[in-house]
């Protein structure tokens, strides 16, 4: 571990913190435990995201990538369950707090979240992590205005700030008895006065116009994108380091997805904070991240800068993702989808084999069994986890194209002769290590 | 794709004669439209879902629908099957008015026009097996024997790249794709010849929309089809079809072929749009593009003129006013905030200043408040005689005189925009835009302003 001696002069972000990373994830693990038996949602995924970045996971629905969002965050609700793993999380003034209770969570400036329990966890919400989610419509209360939702929000941090050790919110045990003090008693309101004031500072700040007035209304009164913006706001009341934006844009429409990632990318530049963005969209992608990872069936299949993963993708699943969105700047050839569906994670279904080898044009005989992530060429950052990272495809080694049973015959791997052609184009980039 | 090369139709229409015409098409949803509200004596509120539509469908060609949500684009498709009786127009189908086919007729058109739709979750009876779903519209139509229909099915299943023994299987043991692809099949059972798809792909990922997409190219050339594609992906509608109409708030602010639209939009939404799709490329970060601000306004009460005058960057100014057109816009979305009375005098500055120990508005300082308003609300600086003007009429702000602020601007800024509604011209490549006006014969020459 880094031991960095009487550096705590130095306190917030100095230049040789510039290798070590904000947050590591170290062999993530999740599992959901339903009727139908053990789901992997997130397999042994690891993971480093660096200060003032913006790191995009990407993938299908049912890939796991909004789930290993919520597992970061310690969000997760039954029966979803981190089953193991280690997440370090990089905050000196953090690390000093938490040492004296918690000794073997804290190595140097590094917190191990996972291993902190729940409560001094939650203090981290708001003020550290923060989140905001895909449907602002459902994830704003609809009873309360969203001024005063937003101001609540503004208190719980100044709480969690005065006291790191343990927060709550006003909502737990406010009832009817507390209400009817309020309309007495000024000083016992819902929210103070002044949170409501930043409250509307924020919505200012997200660029709500006449903001005064829409602090008064209700979500209903609100349009997706004036929602999205007031969830940010919430996201923001707290200064938090890392935002974690699941499909923010996803429920919107083009234009207003285009003020929405604007937005971001102002306050990114504005605080400096860093993002971890996940979406289904590479388009997203493309304009907002520094870093990539690519997610199939919970696993990181294929991580790199932005360059890396989508001029040189590597891993078939990538290149498949890739070659399956229709081309807006001219009339494309004939899309090239990958086969078959994303499979259902059940860990008995799973096997030991590469998650991907049913699907993929290029499966091979080492595929059967499961592939360690290799370093491929590119920058630094580049690794993949398949064998045509250190192997070439060849014909002899290939497994037969109905090995895994054809349950599902599709029309695209049946009468296409794509296969060989595909081969040949990619050898290429397969030859380089 | 194309519609160029057919020169014989299976019917005795002509053949220049476009297989689907849409004229003048209107679908107003009504509100406070109960017997409570009449009792009360409240009118009904129109929600004009779709406003006077009008575009014509050649045989065997794809004409994408596009546009934000809410705009009426899915409206436009079920009300022109008839799935719901319109508020006015006419849809021509095959030379016959539809909303005039009644019995037989209008069971013949059944046959000939069919839905693929959005949803393929909610879309299927879950309590029906796939081959059930699929055999249902030969049932309804009385086609063939049992036998028949049996076979029918599993070769249909086939085609959409289903295996023929699901036919016993319920739709909860299918994935999204799989699910869209049965909803394919029954749309294709009984052999029509015009499709009406309502956002095919927009459940799906991907990767399967990619299998999906693929698909209904393969069999619109196999059984010759005509479809109407309606998308919000610009991507899938630029990949699939041959012409393209742009919805906004209700109405058809461009149409034209495909290349053209995206490669030459004329209209400055449709620019608007093309320009806010992020792209999946390197370069994409470093690509300046033109956003437009603010929301689609409520179709309860839709602009004057040009819906999109309130978020149009190229909104026109009177011919005599010199002036910057960030400048003017920015004076036109004042003039909007003025209107709409939607600003808070109180909050203006930096909080408190203007309203008194109870919280009421109150300026003490005309002049300091004036220069803070602008300074709040103007997006862009303005100078000049622009910003006389400008503070002349905020000044009436001060006194919370509105309708005198708003007069005051609306008479020196009052754009042909919101006067008019462009509407949509006769041409190849129309765009309901003031800035494409077809100018009188004789000053030809200049071309559009």
């Amino acid at each position: 571990m880094p031991s960095i001696p009487d550096s705590r002069a130095n306190t917030e972000g100095g230049c040789e913190m510039i290798q070590k990373p904000l947050l590591r994830v170290r062999d993530l693990e999740t599992r959901f435990f339903t009727e139908e038996g053990q789901v992997n949602a997130v397999e042994k995924l690891t993971l480093d995201i660096h200060d003032g970045e913006v790191f995009g996971i990407v993938g299908e629905s049912g890939s796991g990538k909004s789930v290993t969002a919520r597992s970061v965050l310690g969000l997760l609700e039954s029966p979803g369950r981190v089953t193991g793993g280690e997440l370090w999380y990089r905050d000196e003034t953090f690390a000093d707090t938490v040492r004296a209770d918690h000794p073997d969570a804290v190595d140097g400036d590094y917190v191990d979240l996972e291993s902190l329990p729940s409560n001094v966890r939650r203090t981290l919400r708001g003020t550290h992590f923060s989140m905001i989610f895909q449907d602002p419509m459902s994830s704003l209360n609809p009873s309360i205005p969203v001024g005063e939702q937003i101001a609540e929000a503004v208190e719980a941090q100044r709480r969690a700030r005065a006291n790191p050790r343990s927060v709550a919110s006003r909502t737990q045990g406010y009832g009817l008895s507390q209400y009817l003090m309020s309309t007495v008693m000024g000083s016992r309101k819902y929210v103070k006065s002044e949170s409501l004031e930043r409250a509307v500072e924020l919505l200012e700040l997200v660029g709500i116009p006449d903001a005064p007035l829409r602090a008064k209304e209700y979500p209903h009164e609100y349009s997706g994108g004036m929602l999205q913006r007031a969830m940010i706001a919430q996201a923001l009341a707290g200064e938090p380091k890392v935002l974690i934006a699941d499909e923010p844009t996803t429920a919107l429409d083009v234009t207003i997805q285009a003020q929405i990632l604007d937005l971001l990318t102002e306050l990114q530049e504005e605080t400096g904070m860093t993002i971890l963005l996940i979406t289904h969209n590479l388009g997203v992608v493309a304009r907002m991240c520094d870093r990539v990872g690519v997610m199939y069936a919970g696993e990181i299949v294929e991580r790199g800068t932005l360059a890396d993963v989508f001029d040189d993708p590597v891993h078939p699943y990538t290149q498949g993702l890739l070659g399956s969105i229709p081309d807006l700047e001219g009339i494309g050839a004939r899309l090239q989808p990958i086969p078959g569906n994303v499979p259902s994670l059940l860990d008995h279904e799973m096997g030991g084999r590469c998650y991907f080898a049913d699907r993929c044009p290029k499966a091979m005989e080492e595929c059967l069994e499961h592939p360690p992530e290799f370093d491929v060429d590119g920058s630094s950052h580049h690794a993949t986890r398949c064998y045509l990272a250190e192997t070439t495809y060849s014909e002899a080694r290939a497994l037969d194209a109905d090995y895994f049973g054809s349950a599902e015959p599709l029309e695209d791997a049946a009468d296409e002769p794509v296969e060989p052609a595909r081969s040949d184009g990619g050898n290429t980039e397969e030859d380089s290590r | 794709m194309s519609a160029d090369d057919h020169t014989v139709t299976t019917t005795g229409r002509p053949t220049n004669e476009p297989l689907v015409r849409v004229t003048g098409l209107e679908k107003y949803f009504w509100e406070n439209d109960s017997l409570i509200d009449r009792l009360l004596g409240d009118d009904p509120v129109p929600v004009r879902a779709v406003d006077g539509v009008s575009f014509d469908i050649h045989e065997g060609e794809t004409l994408g629908l596009v546009g934000e949500s809410g705009c009426g684009k899915s409206t436009t498709g079920e009300t022109l099957l008839r799935l719901q009786e319109p508020t006015g127009g006419a849809v021509e189908f095959d030379g016959r008015n539809v909303y005039d086919l009644e019995g037989t007729g209008l069971k013949a058109f059944r046959r000939e026009a069919q839905i693929v739709f959005q949803d393929p979750f909610s879309s299927l009876d879950p309590r029906m097996t796939v081959g059930r779903i699929v055999r249902q519209p030969l049932d309804i139509h009385d086609v063939g024997s049992k036998t028949d229909r049996r076979a029918k099915v599993q070769d249909l299943l086939e085609r959409v790249g289903l295996a023929a023994d699901h036919v016993d299987r319920y739709p909860h043991e299918f994935s999204g794709g799989q699910r869209q692809r049965i909803g394919i099949a029954r749309a294709l059972a009984l052999e029509p010849e015009f499709i009406v798809l309502d956002e095919p792909t927009s459940a799906l990922d991907v990767s399967v929309q990619a299998q999906v997409l693929n698909l209904l190219d393969d069999l619109q050339d196999e059984f010759d089809l005509t479809y109407l594609l309606i998308s919000h992906d610009l991507s899938v509608i630029r990949h699939v079809c041959d012409r393209v109409a742009v919805m906004y708030l209700g109405e058809i602010v461009e149409i034209g072929p495909s290349e053209e639209i995206f490669e030459s939009p004329r209209h400055p939404y449709t620019e608007a749009l093309l320009e806010s799709v992020p792209r999946a490329s390197t370069d994409e970060r470093d690509r300046d593009r033109k956003t437009i601000s603010g929301d689609v306004p409520s179709p309860r009460n839709p602009p004057t003129g040009c819906r999109f005058r309130t978020r149009c960057p190229q909104i026109i100014p009177p011919d005599d006013l010199e002036i910057d057109q960030e400048v003017y816009r920015a004076i036109m979305t004042l003039r909007e905030r003025i209107e709409n009375r939607a600003i808070t005098l109180e909050a203006v500055g930096d909080r408190g200043e203007y309203e008194d120990e109870d919280g009421e508005f109150d300026v003490t300082d005309p002049d300091a408040f004036v220069a803070d308003l602008k300074a709040d609300i103007l997006e862009w600086p303005v100078s000049g005689r622009h910003d006389e003007r400008v503070t002349e009429a905020v000044m009436a702000l001060a006194s919370e005189q509105w309708d005198d602020a708003a007069e005051q601007l609306a008479e020196t800024y009052g754009s042909v925009c919101e006067r008019e509604n462009p509407g949509l011209p006769e041409s190849a490549h129309p765009a309901a835009c003031h800035l494409h006006d077809v100018p009188s014969v004789e000053d030809d020459r200049y071309g559009p302003s």
